[in-house]
């Protein structure tokens, strides 16, 4: 690299006061107990019935034809969908915080539309829109994931963008660089770790996806059919145990995301700390 | 004012139209089709209305929950030293990876007649899925991160000088907090409310699952509109999809009027 | 202090949204009347625990059934959705003294889980509440010409049908191909006919409406339905061989008196009578004589008992492992994805 991104530290670690020692083991414990009984504990009920029948029968249910073929499908459009949202996403955020124009605040809130939105409604409502020219095929998966990750990246961008210092673009605008050069050179570094979080919460939620998916994409086995269909299919089939050894392989993918993202994190900062 | 600035800001505009604002408007245009008495009608049968209130409850019981539990571990992330912090914080993020419908089938698994607490909740007269708590338990599962995720950053950000000052002068730790903490963190906190609310609201698919769908006792607003899809009535379907649309779109105007902290310049 | 009222305010709003949640019943067309039931309570409360499509028909029943002497202050409490998850809702617990459901199947889960007592066949309808058959519903005009089960397999001719494997009611269209050519039969029909697998019959219905493919396989009665609700853009074909769709009713263990009688209602004539004004072909021969003028006649109607039962049917044909329908739609998938 010719030039060193220039980080702009966007937390500053304040220093845990030990008064709290007392109350912050107590505040931990309430935590923990409270992300156990809620969180925790029904999905290790998930694990255990995923190995009810043993490993070897564990193994057979996540390497079976439709199975895999699902996940494959859930993983690269969940990827193809990150990847356009997380490039949208910066492009979005820079709109929102750079530019001004009448109803900025408006578009600002509608933003988070999707979180508020309830799935099924979004699946129903790009059906109708869309309807013939896309229903069924993989454009329609690609509509309802988009629709639903939408706000990921530009939620995490926006707070770094606006803690920029501008200085830093202006200097090098002074010196004769051209936008696009700063952006990328200045600005973009800078976003690098909102980007990456942002995007992992979307692939995370895009692999998951059911209420929009299901409506729209016809769930054609080794075609258009996703991961959380297919674990819906063996619970039908009553198949929990299948169905719970296709959902921890989900759980797997979507926690290691989440890890590999606070890994990266603390990388990304370890020179603040 | 550079062509490159207005380009920017038509893709951006362009893209949000076509994914977001398009369908949005298309349910909003739906709704209103059939004439404000039809959907007026549509809205206030018994069952839709008990969905309304239904739905309200529930958020109503697991948001103030989320609330509790993200101040707590908010705090804790950012003002203590515990170890095992970091594990708790990448934990926290799991109910965003998680699909509804595996959560369902947890909860199914956990609380349901054959499940590992079912038989025993069961003998103590307490029934938690196919009612209410079990869809109270299905949403404070999906809400979990969002406060501590807004309140988080806040604190970390803000430092604890002044609390340690105030601590030198001899406030108690309860004081402390209620002077000069929550104010500190209160817009990222009513931030992160809002959003659990708006999130609780639109819960459907663990829900789904878990609720045994009982018409007039379990069915929450978003039952309702896959009901109403299912049986062909399609004008009350989007009478309800608006309703949550509404619903929504209020929230979302609370959080601009909120005007979170550092969103927009 | 601006935040504090704006929070006060909240606090507020929210109990008072809280505390108005109030009781409520059914939706929709008997809503009203379903409606009344439940609030009074009375004698008895009823929950009744069915597949999805017989709510319009129950909306009219219920109220009706209460204006007997039988039914009078007896309260309701309704639940519907697809015939597989509402049985294993009521296995794990979901309250239910009456179940109306798809497949015989989604009962007997019933009867091993000790919820439903074995002899529920020993009735005079053999522990069936209503019956249909497998049709096709097409395009208005019929533009493919389809009149029988060979015209499905025509060149280019695209057929819907919900998945046999998510929708257990699925497996009576299947069945329908089934008699009529065999497995090769459902063999060709699923590779290289069927476009979109639907979780649900419901869905496939909408599926179709929506535009998608040629041919929807069906129960007859979802075409009644579907006119009723205003899709007039299709029309029904029974083709002249077929299978007979039976959907059984029972009453679970700890029901008290009043669900016996809800039963019997919902078996006697009056009762029938409902189903056959929404399309059922009513269980009693005497009901459908009466009403033979709303219903075709197939020369040749299949049942379930003529290959042997559900047990033996499941088991060959419907077993996700080993069953011949999974190894075709596994087959399936090789041919159509990419």
């Amino acid at each position: 690299m010719g030039t060193t991104a220039v980080t702009v530290p966007t937390r500053r670690r304040a220093r845990p006061t030990r008064r709290l020692g007392g109350a912050g083991a107590l505040g931990f414990g309430i935590s923990t107990l409270w992300l156990s009984v809620i969180v925790l504990l029904p999905l290790a009920a998930l694990v255990d019935r995923s190995l009810h029948d043993g490993l070897g029968e564990f193994w057979r249910d996540i390497t079976a034809r439709q199975a895999v073929a699902a996940l494959r499908f859930t993983i690269l459009i969940s990827l193809a969908v990150t990847v356009i949202n997380a490039v949208m996403g910066v492009l979005i955020a820079w709109v929102l915080v750079r530019d001004e124009f009448p109803g900025r605040r408006v578009v600002n809130a509608l933003i988070d539309l999707p979180f508020a939105l309830p799935t099924v409604v979004a699946g129903l409502t790009l059906l109708a829109l869309y309807g013939d020219a896309v229903a069924y095929t993989k454009w329609a998966v690609l509509l309802a994931l988009l629709f639903v990750t939408l706000p990921f990246v530009v939620r995490s961008v926006q707070p770094v963008l606006l803690a920029l210092d501008r200085e830093m673009e202006d200097a090098a605008a002074s010196l004769g660089a051209r936008p696009a050069t700063v952006f990328r050179r200045i600005v973009l570094p800078n976003l690098t770790g909102a980007i990456v979080s942002g995007a992992a919460l979307a692939f995370a939620r895009a692999v998951g996806e059911f209420g929009s998916v299901v409506l729209i994409s016809g769930n054609k086995p080794f075609d258009t059919q996703v991961t959380a269909v297919y674990a819906y299919k063996q619970v039908e089939s009553d198949n929990a145990t299948g169905a719970a050894a296709v959902s921890v392989t989900l759980l797997a993918l979507s926690l290691g995301v989440l890890v590999a993202l606070r890994v990266f994190e603390r990388w990304a900062t370890r020179h603040d700390r | 004012m550079t062509a490159s600035r207005l380009a920017l800001r038509f893709v951006a505009l362009g893209y949000l139209a076509a994914i977001l604002v398009v369908p949005v408007a298309f349910i909003l245009y739906k709704t209103l089709e059939p004439g404000p008495a039809a959907v007026w009608r549509s809205i206030t049968t018994p069952a839709a209305v008990h969905a309304f209130w239904l739905t309200i409850e529930v958020a109503a019981i697991a948001v103030p929950l989320t609330t509790l539990f993200g101040m707590v571990c908010a705090l804790v992330l950012a003002r203590t030293r515990v170890p095992g912090r970091s594990v708790l914080e990448a934990l926290i993020d799991l109910p965003f990876a998680v699909s509804p419908v595996v959560i369902g089938l947890a909860l199914f698994l956990l609380y349901g007649r054959e499940g590992w607490l079912g038989p025993t909740l069961a003998e103590a007269g307490i029934q938690v899925i196919f009612s209410v708590p079990g869809i109270v338990l299905a949403t404070v599962f999906v809400c979990l991160p969002f406060v501590v995720r807004e309140v988080t950053p806040v604190l970390r950000e803000v430092g604890d000088e002044a609390e340690q000052a105030a601590t030198t002068l001899g406030a108690s730790p309860w004081q402390t907090f209620r002077r000069i903490t929550l104010p500190a963190v209160r817009w990222g906190l009513a931030y992160g409310v809002v959003l659990a609310t708006a999130r609780a609201i639109g819960e459907f698919g663990a829900v789904s699952v878990v609720s045994g769908k009982v018409s007039g006792e379990t069915e929450t607003l978003t039952l309702l509109v896959e009901k109403r899809f299912t049986n062909f009535d399609l004008a009350g379907a989007y009478a309800a999809s608006g309703l949550l649309a509404a619903i929504a779109l209020a929230t979302l105007l609370a959080m601009t009027l909120i005007n979170r902290k550092g969103a927009v310049a | 202090m601006r935040f504090r009222q704006l929070l006060c305010a909240v606090a507020v709003l929210a109990a008072v949204l809280a505390a108005g949640a109030c009781g409520g019943a059914s939706d929709e067309s008997g809503g009203a009347q379903v409606a009344a039931a439940s609030a009074d309570g009375g004698r008895q409360t009823l929950s009744l625990v069915a597949f999805s499509t017989p709510e319009v028909v129950y909306d009219e029943l219920i109220p009706a059934f209460r204006k007997t002497e039988d039914g009078a202050g007896v309260g309701f409490k309704t639940s519907y959705g697809a015939s597989g998850e509402q049985s294993r809702a009521v296995e794990a617990g979901l309250n239910a003294d009456i179940v109306h459901f798809s497949v015989e199947p989604d009962v007997t889960r019933l009867v091993k889980a000790g919820l439903i007592d074995e002899s529920w066949k020993s009735g005079p309808s053999k522990g069936i509440g209503t019956n249909s058959v497998v049709s096709f519903i097409v395009r208005k005009g019929n533009p493919k010409d389809i009149r029988g089960w060979d015209d499905l397999l025509r060149p280019g001719v695209k057929v819907v049908t919900p998945n046999p494997f998510t929708s257990g009611a699925a497996k009576w269209n299947i069945l329908g191909a089934y008699q009529h050519g065999g497995l090769s039969f459902v063999e060709k029909l699923i590779k290289e006919h069927v476009t979109v697998q639907p979780k649900s019959g419901r869905e496939a219905l909408q599926t179709f409406t929506g535009g998608e493919g040629d041919v929807l396989i069906s129960y007859e009665y979802e075409y009644t339905l579907a006119a009723r609700k205003g899709q007039d853009d299709v029309e029904l074909v029974v083709p002249d061989d077929t299978f007979l769709i039976e959907n059984p009713i029972a009453i679970t263990k700890d029901a008290g008196p009043a669900a016996k009688a809800f039963l019997d209602y919902v078996l006697s004539p009056a009762g029938q009578q409902f189903f056959a004004n929404w399309g059922y072909r009513p269980v009693s021969k005497e009901v459908f004589d009466r009403n033979r003028d709303k219903f075709a006649t197939p020369s040749k109607i299949t049942s379930i008992a003529d290959l042997g039962g559900w047990e033996k049917v499941d088991k060959e044909l419907f077993d996700p492992q080993t069953g011949s329908v999974a190894r075709i739609e596994e087959e399936a998938g090789v041919s159509t994805g990419d």
